[in-house]
């Protein structure tokens, strides 16, 4: 009973982590077709406003929940300007640019923090269930996911802006009749997608040891998750973000941490195999 | 071979041999053979992208496979040759596997960029993870995040005494990679590489014209898989230890930032970008103000954003404009290819 217990309140964090991992690329490459490969050091970004402003005497929630995110919000912005601007719609060259801005940002952090693990304790304490002990922040990781995903349902689907944002990346020449300038709705959008990415990054960094380079586990998960997911937005997050959750809990527990990554990207290249548009071109169809 | 073929190869192999003998007069034996091989890894994926229109992003994947091949190898047989000749074909047959899935799957650029980095990253963490005792493979311990060190390296053939290393083994690299080169050149000119350009440039239309695109594709992302291979395992002779390293993200991206520096479409693009980016970073290595990943970063965006085309391609295109009597065909294949792209978004 007790280990039931742990193991759901397990899957549902995987689960979780998962959709905070991939929800700013999923703003930014499910919407607006950016490939961006530096989502992994955005995250990593938030992780260090983080423990940059907690370290001056911030309070940690206010540091996680708005100091990162628009911090890192507006570096996306200053990338945007410089260098995706000129490559909307082109594919490969977007990818190539923001892997380059992955290093480039790798190798600055690595000049002004260092190439040492950093962290900062959790700020909720654990309890027990029966024999088991439960981290008490996961619960804060999975409250954090459901809010987000609210947020994105509500403001997409019944505000203005959200009518008016996935109507540009729809169609921008129509936008752009009807009076609104695409570019800068392009802009306002990577600025939301750079802001989730940072705090997802500043949510998850008491739980790692950051280094420079710690973006790059999450790249690939958060990219799998969103293509996995496919057309619908916040219910290919979901759908896509349960089965690879699931399936790596499970494999940690029967066999071990890593065979849980290993099993999770496996899964993933024989779901993009059988389902090529991702899951919700076949399910779901339709929704948001 | 005959005709202009048989010149441009006696050309090919006369400028090689005054490079070959040259460049140790002006840099070390030593740092020239990681050089050449890296250039042969960059190659590798030049051919692939450039020619093939495949953008693998786990190029790194057949390197690091054909390293730890050759090292697992060479301590289960105690000589080089069968090492050296498994070290490209296992990473082959992984690429014929993992291509015959892929394209046969009909998957998308993007999704093939996907899953050949996530394929990366399975190996990655899988070989990280291999410290224990219980993973060996014959004599050979796999050592998770060290790697395997001290194996046997590269001999006479028949002669397990007789190592080649220094300057004769700088020799043979340079002349395998001359010898990978004209058998690369031979197969572009045939019809099978023909084909391939074709598929780059128009897969519908070669489809409709009867070829078996997919088939095809894999055979070319094998043949780019045994090239790496083979870089792999003359970097696991030289480096005398394979390390996980070898798989990384950094590699791939490196492999990558290559070819576009030197020039997509191009054959001497890849290898000059591989070399020269190399050379670069180790005389960046020697100091420590500015980080080298930064550089490295740096040197990509600015490629993609202002000179998209490469190096090599634009001195070319600069020199027929210049002195040439008509601009060739070749930059307006380059770029045509990177167009493809654009359609997709």
């Amino acid at each position: 009973m007790d280990l039931s217990v742990v193991i759901l309140v397990e899957m549902l964090y995987a689960v979780a982590s998962l959709v905070l991992i991939s929800s700013g690329l999923a703003v930014v490459f499910g919407m607006m077709k950016v490939i961006n490969l530096a989502h992994g050091e955005f995250m990593m970004m938030g992780g260090y406003v983080t423990i940059t402003a907690v370290g001056l005497g911030v309070n940690i929630f206010v540091a996680m929940l708005i100091i990162a995110p628009l911090v890192v919000g507006l570096i996306g912005l200053v990338v945007e300007r410089l260098v995706i601007r000129h490559l909307y719609g082109r594919l490969v060259d977007t990818m190539l640019a923001t892997w380059g801005l992955s290093l480039l940002f790798i190798g600055l952090a690595t000049m002004i923090f260092g190439n040492t693990t950093t962290g900062i304790s959790t700020p909720i304490p654990g309890f027990t269930v029966g024999n088991y002990q439960i981290n008490g922040y996961n619960f804060f990781i999975i409250v954090v996911a459901v809010v987000l995903v609210i947020a994105m349902l509500v403001v997409l689907k019944s505000t203005r802006l959200g009518l008016i944002a996935r109507g540009t990346m729809q169609r921008p020449d129509m936008a752009a009749a009807l009076g609104y300038s695409p570019d800068r709705i392009y802009m306002a959008t990577f600025f939301c997608g750079s802001a989730l990415s940072g705090l997802a990054g500043a949510v998850l960094a008491p739980l790692v040891g950051l280094v420079p380079t710690s973006g790059g586990a999450y790249i690939a998960k958060a990219f799998i998750t969103v293509i996995a997911g496919g057309p619908s937005l916040v219910a290919g997050l979901i759908s896509s973000a349960s089965l690879f959750g699931v399936v790596n809990q499970v494999f940690t527990f029967a066999i071990s941490p890593v065979f849980g990554e290993v099993a999770l990207l496996v899964s993933a290249v024989i779901l993009l195999r059988l389902l090529p548009q991702g899951v919700t071109a076949k399910f779901f169809k339709g929704k948001m | 071979m005959q005709g202009p073929w048989a010149k441009e190869g006696a050309v090919t192999l006369a400028v090689a041999v005054v490079l070959i003998w040259l460049a140790p007069l002006m840099i070390s034996t030593y740092t020239l053979t990681i050089l050449i091989i890296y250039g042969m890894l960059g190659f590798s994926l030049g051919l692939i992208w450039g020619f093939g229109g495949i953008l693998c992003f786990g190029q790194a994947a057949f390197f690091g496979l054909g390293a730890y091949v050759y090292a697992i190898a060479a301590i289960n047989f105690g000589e080089s040759t069968w090492p050296m000749i498994l070290a490209v074909l296992v990473p082959a047959g992984f690429a014929l596997l993992l291509g015959a899935m892929m394209f046969y799957g009909r998957l998308g650029d993007v999704y093939l960029g996907v899953i050949t980095l996530v394929v990366t990253l399975i190996l990655f963490k899988f070989i990280n993870s291999t410290a224990g005792p219980q993973y060996v493979i014959g004599k050979a311990r796999l050592g998770g995040f060290n790697g395997i060190p001290g194996f046997q390296t590269l001999n006479v053939p028949g002669n397990p005494e007789a190592y080649i290393w220094g300057d004769a083994y700088y020799y043979v690299c340079a002349a395998l990679l001359v010898i990978v080169y004209l058998l690369v050149t031979a197969l572009l000119r045939s019809s099978f590489g023909r084909i391939a350009l074709g598929i780059r440039e128009n897969e519908v239309r070669m489809s409709l014209m009867g070829y078996d695109i997919a088939a095809r594709k894999t055979v070319l992302f094998a043949i780019g898989a045994a090239i790496a291979g083979l870089a792999g395992a003359l970097f696991a002779n030289w480096g005398e230890i394979v390390t996980p390293g070898l798989f990384s993200l950094g590699q791939s991206a490196e492999i990558i930032i290559w070819c576009i520096v030197g020039g997509l479409g191009t054959r001497v693009g890849p290898i000059l970008g591989a070399a020269g980016l190399a050379y670069l970073k180790f005389m960046l290595g020697q100091q420590s103000l500015i980080d080298n990943t930064l550089i490295m970063g740096l040197i990509l965006v600015l490629f993609v954003l202002f000179l998209p085309k490469g190096v090599v391609p634009a001195v070319a295109s600069l020199w027929k404009t210049s002195f040439g009597r008509r601009p060739f065909s070749r930059v307006h294949q380059a770029r045509r290819m990177r167009n493809r792209g654009r359609g997709n978004g």
